[in-house]
Parts: structure tokens; sequence; C-alpha cells
């Protein structure tokens, strides 16, 4: 695979989502923030700064999440509804470069949404601490502009990693339609793999325990990247977890995309 | 105008139109007061599987309502409001966030406080506090606030004494707390024991919203205070005209009084039917915590 031509595809792809406007959902975010730093300090006894932590949290995973599955299921699928795929597949692309190129463009779209709302969400942050007295500020769990979040910002932007990964692989040989009822459903079982294992458990020693294991591994396992409310209330998200998460994440999706790829290479066109 | 002015303006002109049906439908058909808050999950499991990663935020939202139910139903004019809904708000809220600090505390403080002010269940108090030392066993504030329930709502020092000694052995509880262990059964009044109590409160509770409630509850002690020293000067008054005082002009004309006398929110303090001091219904310290029952303590 060529490096090169995965960075052409990949920079079409980003392109391509600023020119559908898909960065306007930053300006959604901003102002969603900035209104609720406003009304929630009227309704919530002193717990805006929580609040608005959580919101922000929530919002750059939901916002992610759309971009992701909606853009994500498109990303192959459209190309051949559109038949341009016949034209890129003329030109000295790989299938397996198209798809990568592909992958990692809605990724760095994506990288660049999320850090942009980061921004923003440190700024109203920052906004709000400013106007505190000491004495208030005494009662956080937290500072307001905490740089622990950036580790929640950032296990949100692989779990959206890995639901791009999983949209793409369905969209290599589904209909967008389908593409996204697959998705936005391993997403939502995706948080019940715990339940698969206990459930499991309970059963003692059945056929059933072995399949409800075999399920619990093979499913992407979206809620080990939600450490959301641990930063939030100041508690500790070890280095060590991190990384085994974010070795996890990068495996399932090398393995997704590996598998989109053989799909696609094995797709007859004529 | 451009070509697309007339679709414009007809789209504005429909917005318009649809904004005063709407207006008029509500004038002509107001919709009905709801009698009942409704809850539809009442699982704080259920709601925690329905809300995948966004646990923390659902929280915030219940947290909102439970404060939100609680000021409405507070302020409100119903000769029967109800706080049915505040500890399966509450419960639902810390179970969303089980290191959600504030709802168990703020929680508790709202479950206790007397009816009509509140629902004046200190038992579901005691099982909110409960449930927080439980999933953060580093807390001691939640026995501390316990503790507090026994001796303010149940008037039951020991046990009051009791749970300050747990507190106190919590890693990196405060050094006064074994203190305060001894003084819940140490001699002198209640009240005396709870003006302590309040002022320490007001003076070190890391939250406003604590403070505030502290030095609320000082200024009922000041009420109460003040209603003590009142009262015998009604009595002395009554024993020699032979008739209960209606009314504080007939002490103020004999020189027992200066002024007619306030509590200490400024409200003018009231005689009632048996002669005594009080404070007015209108007062925002009404009630008196004395002119509450206290709630019988369930077990420890």
């Amino acid at each position: 695979m060529n490096v090169g031509t995965i960075a052409r595809v990949a920079g079409a792809v980003f392109k391509e989502s600023v020119r559908d406007r898909v960065l306007y959902n930053l300006v959604g975010f901003a102002l969603l923030l900035m209104g609720a730093s406003y009304l929630i300090g009227q309704l919530t006894a002193g717990q805006d700064v929580k609040i608005i932590k959580d919101l922000g949290l929530a919002a750059m995973s939901v916002f992610g999440l759309f971009i992701a599955i909606f853009i994500g299921i498109g990303l192959v699928s459209k190309e051949v509804e559109r038949r341009s795929v016949y034209s890129l597949l003329a030109k000295p692309v790989r299938r397996s470069e198209l798809v990568v190129g592909k992958y990692v463009g809605l990724v760095l779209t994506v990288a660049v949404n999320l850090a942009v709302m980061a921004a923003v969400y440190y700024l109203v942050l920052g906004y709000m601490s400013w106007f505190e007295t000491d004495a208030f500020k005494r009662s956080w769990e937290a500072p307001a502009t905490d740089v622990r979040l950036l580790v929640a910002i950032y296990l949100v932007f692989m779990q959206l990693a890995l639901v791009i990964a999983v949209a793409l692989f369905f969209s290599t040989f589904s209909s967008p339609m389908l593409s996204a009822s697959f998705t936005f459903g391993l997403f939502i079982a995706g948080h019940f793999n715990a339940d698969l294992k206990n459930f499991g458990q309970v059963v003692g020693d059945s056929p059933i325990r072995y399949v409800t294991t075999a399920l619990y591994y093979v499913m992407p396992n979206m809620a080990a990247f939600d450490v959301k409310s641990a930063v939030v209330h100041a508690q500790p998200v070890t280095a060590g977890y991190v990384a085994l998460v974010t070795g996890y994440g990068l495996l399932y999706i090398a393995a997704l995309v590996a598998a989109g790829v053989v799909i696609f290479s094995r797709r007859d066109f004529k | 105008m451009s070509r697309s002015g007339p679709a414009l303006a007809l789209a504005a002109v429909c917005f318009l139109a649809a904004v005063c049906l709407q207006v008029m439908r509500d004038r002509r058909y107001p919709s009905r007061p709801t009698t009942a808050e409704a809850l539809y999950l009442t699982s704080g499991d259920t709601a925690r599987r329905l809300a995948l990663s966004y646990k923390a935020l659902l929280a915030d939202v219940y947290w909102i309502r439970a404060v939100q139910y609680f000021g409405s139903t507070r302020l409100s004019e119903q000769a029967n409001r109800s706080f049915d809904l505040l500890y399966p708000l509450l419960d639902i809220t810390t179970s969303l966030d089980p290191a959600f600090n504030i709802a168990y505390r703020f929680g508790a403080i709202f479950l206790s406080e007397g009816y009509p002010n509140g629902p004046g269940r200190p038992d579901q108090a005691v099982a909110l506090l409960d449930k927080g030392f439980r999933h953060n066993p580093h807390r001691w504030q939640y026995l501390y606030d316990k503790a507090f329930v026994y001796h303010w709502w149940y008037r039951d020092p020991e046990r009051a004494s009791y749970w300050f000694a747990e507190a106190a052995k919590v890693p990196d509880s405060p050094e006064w707390m074994p203190g305060l262990a001894a003084f819940m059964l140490s001699q002198g009044g209640d009240r005396a024991r709870s003006r302590v109590l309040w002022e320490q409160i007001a003076r070190t509770a890391e939250h406003q919203y604590m403070r505030t409630n502290a030095e609320f509850r000082l200024r009922q002690l000041d009420a109460m205070d003040l209603i003590d020293r009142l009262n015998p000067l009604l009595e002395r008054y009554e024993q020699q005209t032979g008739q209960r005082a209606t009314g504080w002009a007939p002490l103020i004309r004999r020189g027992w009084l200066r002024r007619e006398p306030v509590d200490p929110s400024g409200s003018p303090l009231v005689i009632d039917a048996s002669g005594r001091a009080g404070v007015a219904r209108g007062s925002e310290l009404h009630p008196l915590p004395t002119e509450t029952t206290p709630a019988a303590p369930p077990t420890r």
C-alpha cells in the first residue's frame, strides 16, 4: 500500500466532508455549551460546572457519533451507488488504499471536530471558572479546566474511531440504510457486553455459556471507552488502563479495516 | 426582489400565521394543569442500562428534575402538596452517577426537611446517605450528615454520637470528629448542642448551600431563644391581669418591651391562642423545629 495515495484519498474525504458542511455542527456545539452555561446556573443548586463538564463530553460524543455513522456508512457504498467507483478504480489506486484512505479521512474529520469542540469546551469552562470566588471553587472536586478531561476526550475519539471502522466495514458490502442500522445496533449492543458475560455465568455449564462468552469477546466493547464520569469526579484513570483500551481499540479497528479491504477487494463491479 | 423573495415571504407569513393559531388555541382551549408529576423510569438500574455512555449526563438531568421538583413543590400553594417523587428522583440520580456527592448531601437535606417545607422523611435521608457511603466509603461526610439527621430530626443524641464516632473512623476525617461524638453525650441542652453543630457547619462547610442552610438553622435557634425570653413576660401579664395578651401593645405600654418584637428574619412575632409567642406563618423561619414532632427513628 502506498502511503501517499492513502493520504490523497484521506485528504479528499476530509475536503468533501468540509464541503458537505459537516463542520457546521461545531457552531451547534458552541451555542449549546454557551447557552447551557448561562441557563444551567439557575437550575442546578451550584452544580453548573459539573453539569457543563458532563454535557460537553456527552455532546462531543453524540456529535462525533452522528458524523461517524452517517458519513461512515456512505464512505464506500455511495461510491458504488453513484458508480464513481469505476472512475476511481481506473486510476492508479488499489482497492485497499481506497478503503484505508477513506477510513483515515473520516477519522481526520472527526479528530479536527473533536479538537475544535475541546477548545470551545475549555473556553466555556474557563469563562465559568473566571467568575467564581475562590471559596466556591474549593467545593469543586476538580478544577473547571482540569487537564484530565483530555483523557475522556481522547477515549471518546478512540471510541468514534472504532465506530467509523464498524461503519466502513458494513459499507463495503451493504446499503447505507442497513449499514446505519448495523452500526448503530452494534454501538448499543457494545454497551451491554458485561451483561452477556454475566448471563453466561448465570446459565452455568451449558452451550449457551460458550455462545455468550464468544459474543462477549467478538462484539466491540464500547463501554470500555467511557471514563467521562470518572474524570469529571476527579477519580483516577490510570495510564495503564488508557494504554490497554487504546491497544484494544487499535487492534479491533485494524481487524475491521482489514476485513473491509478483503470484502471490497473481492467485489465484482462488472 | 430576488427569485427566492416571494417564497421566503410566504414562509414567514405561514410561520407567523401558525404562531397566531397556536396562541388562539391556547386561549380557547387552555391546557389543563398537570395534577401529578410523572416518573417514567422508576428503576435506577433500568435507567443505567438505557443511558449507554451518557449516564453522567442523564444523572444531571435527574438532579435538575429533583431540584426543580423540590423547589416547585415547596413553593406550591396546594393544600395537600406531596413530595412523593423526591426520593425516587434522587435514587435514580445516584444510581446513574454513584459518585454524585451533592445529590447525596443536598438530597438528604431536602428529604429530611419537615413538612410542609419538605417531605419530612429523615428515614429516606438516612437511606440515601447509606447508599452514598456504600458507593463511596472514603466519604466521611455521609456519616457526619447521618449523625446530623439523628440529632436534628430524631432528637436522638446517642445515635448521633454513634455516627459521629463512625465518621471519625474514616481515614482523612477531620480531627474534631471524635470530639463531636463525645459532645453529643455531654451535659447541656439540646439547643446548645445544636447551636455548636450548626455554627461549625456555617464556618466549615465547603458548599455554599450547606452554609446557607446552617445560617438559616441558627436564625431559627435565635428565634427560639427570643421566644423563650418573651413567654415569661406573657405569663406575667396573664397572672397580673387575669387575661391572655392578644398583642404586644399592652406589654410595650407597661415598659416590658421597647417595641413590637420581630424574629431574626424581620417578621413580627405573634401570640397564639394559648397565649404563647411564636413565629408568624408568613415568616421564612416558620415552622420552627420544635414545632414539628420528631419522627420515629429507624433501626440502626
